[in-house]
């Protein structure tokens, strides 16, 4: 029991649609309402990666937006954590054959939750901002968020994303 | 009556001003939350989220912009001391206009444009509602037998909302401006945190965003503690009467739109304007 509150207590959320059809941000929308209400959980929708600290990712990645989602990440203030909204975040979904598309959010910055649903419904995306903010309080507090053990969490690089980006910044 | 200015009473007003800020500032968002129908999050909310922001790593893009919140921070706690132990209401006028001054400033410092956008609207919000404070304070400075002290309302022998009534309510349309309420939220809004309105507190992140959430509470306390200088004896009357006017904002938050600058502008020089100019000529008329 500590006096500090827990860093869970408030995530404030900030969305980035990377490929995505508008279902999963739709829906991710309808938790802002009264039939859901997102805020009863302290859980804020900004509009500012700076303020942010969870980054809800809707969508495929491909080599143009690589680059932009990247960009979001860093400038979001550490402890941070991604959720990836829908099967198209989490591995290309349904475009994951294109020819532009690179997968899922993670070939390009590390995530921490996968909600999977074409579109996700809101229960669960709800379930996965919280699953996100217990990830936050846990590397707030220096561990890592399954083995419950004292290990400063290290960031994980994908080790293809370098290229990835490099590939990206050559085409604009 | 005066509230004595010791080193206990000093520190308890410096600690108790950010407590009481969130809370109203938790109250408010409940309210809001239960008129559109939404559960809406724990009273304490506030408290979370800065302390949340306190620990979470500090970025910075210069450090004038730094300096800027920590002055914002230091001249509002200054001018709500002199409030509550009863300085010179000019004075007072003045670092609280700086302390505002310090937030536009640390807008401007950085080239983000949506920053320097919310500063602008800032500056004319300010343009638009210090005459109305000025004419308040010479409103108090005729009520109170020609003195300037804030102290003054304390023991004045008829509460002050009596002769001031016109002036109260333009007051209270500065209040909303203060507040960052709709109508007038166009410098940066408690809701639309997607809009360009968040503007002036775009580039600031972490425990800098916290510093200007910790001066807002403390910008909350000193205009309830403000109204309560109306009705000051007996001064529940008065705290209910400040209560009643920041519930009073909420609705109108709810109820309204948001105005284009140049609109809040034009309403604040004629309409609050003529409210708070009838009123001081109607106290002279009165008094020769």
């Amino acid at each position: 029991m500590t006096v500090v509150p827990k860093f869970n207590k408030s995530p404030w959320v900030v969305h980035f649609n990377c490929n995505s059809c508008n279902g999963c941000d739709i829906e991710f929308l309808a938790c802002l309402t009264p039939l859901y209400d997102l805020e009863r959980f302290g859980i804020l929708h900004v509009g500012n990666p700076k303020h942010a600290d969870v980054l809800v990712v809707t969508g495929s990645v491909n080599h143009r937006n690589a680059r932009v989602l990247k960009n979001v990440y860093d400038q979001m203030p550490d402890p941070k954590v991604v959720v990836a909204m829908g099967v198209c975040a989490s591995t290309g979904g349904i475009f994951a054959d294109g020819y532009n598309v690179l997968g899922g959010v993670d070939k390009v910055i590390p995530v921490d939750v996968f909600v999977p649903g074409c579109p996700a419904r809101p229960e669960a995306m709800i379930d996965g901002v919280l699953k996100g903010a217990q990830v936050l309080q846990a590397k707030h507090s220096g561990k890592t968020p399954l083995a419950e053990k004292h290990v400063l969490t290290r960031t994980p690089t994908p080790v293809d994303a370098p290229a990835v980006l490099e590939k990206g910044a050559s085409h604009a | 009556m005066t509230i004595p200015t010791t080193p206990l009473t000093l520190v308890l007003a410096i600690l108790v001003a950010p407590f009481f800020g969130a809370l109203l500032s938790g109250i408010d968002r409940r309210i809001t939350a239960r008129a559109q129908g939404r559960m809406g999050p724990p009273i304490l909310q506030p408290v979370y989220d800065t302390i949340k922001l306190l620990r979470k790593e500090p970025i910075l893009l210069n450090r004038m912009q730094i300096v800027y919140a920590y002055l914002h921070l230091l001249f509002m706690i200054m001018a709500f001391l002199m409030l509550v132990f009863g300085k010179d209401s000019l004075m007072f006028l003045f670092v609280f206009a700086f302390s505002t001054l310090a937030l536009v400033l640390g807008g401007m410092c950085v080239r983000s444009p949506y920053s320097r956008i919310g500063s602008q609207r800032e500056i004319m919000l300010m343009v638009a509602y210090e005459p109305i404070l000025i004419l308040i304070m010479i409103g108090f400075y005729m009520v109170n037998n020609h003195s300037f002290l804030l102290s003054a309302p304390l023991s004045a022998a008829r509460p002050m909302l009596i002769s001031l009534p016109l002036l109260f309510v333009a007051f209270l349309v500065v209040l909303a401006i203060k507040l960052h309420k709709s109508p007038f939220d166009i410098a940066t809004s408690h809701h639309a945190h997607q809009e360009i309105v968040k503007g002036i507190t775009i580039e600031y992140s972490g425990p800098h965003l916290a510093i200007l959430e910790i001066a807002h509470f403390y910008e909350m306390a000193l205009l309830f503690c403000l109204i309560v200088l109306f009705w000051a004896s007996p001064i529940w009357i008065g705290l209910l009467l400040a209560s009643a006017s920041f519930f009073l904002m909420t609705v109108v938050d709810n109820a309204f739109a948001r105005l284009t600058k140049m609109w809040i502008f034009k309403f604040m020089w004629t309409s609050v304007l003529l409210l708070a100019m009838t009123n001081v000529i109607l106290l002279y008329w009165v008094s020769k």
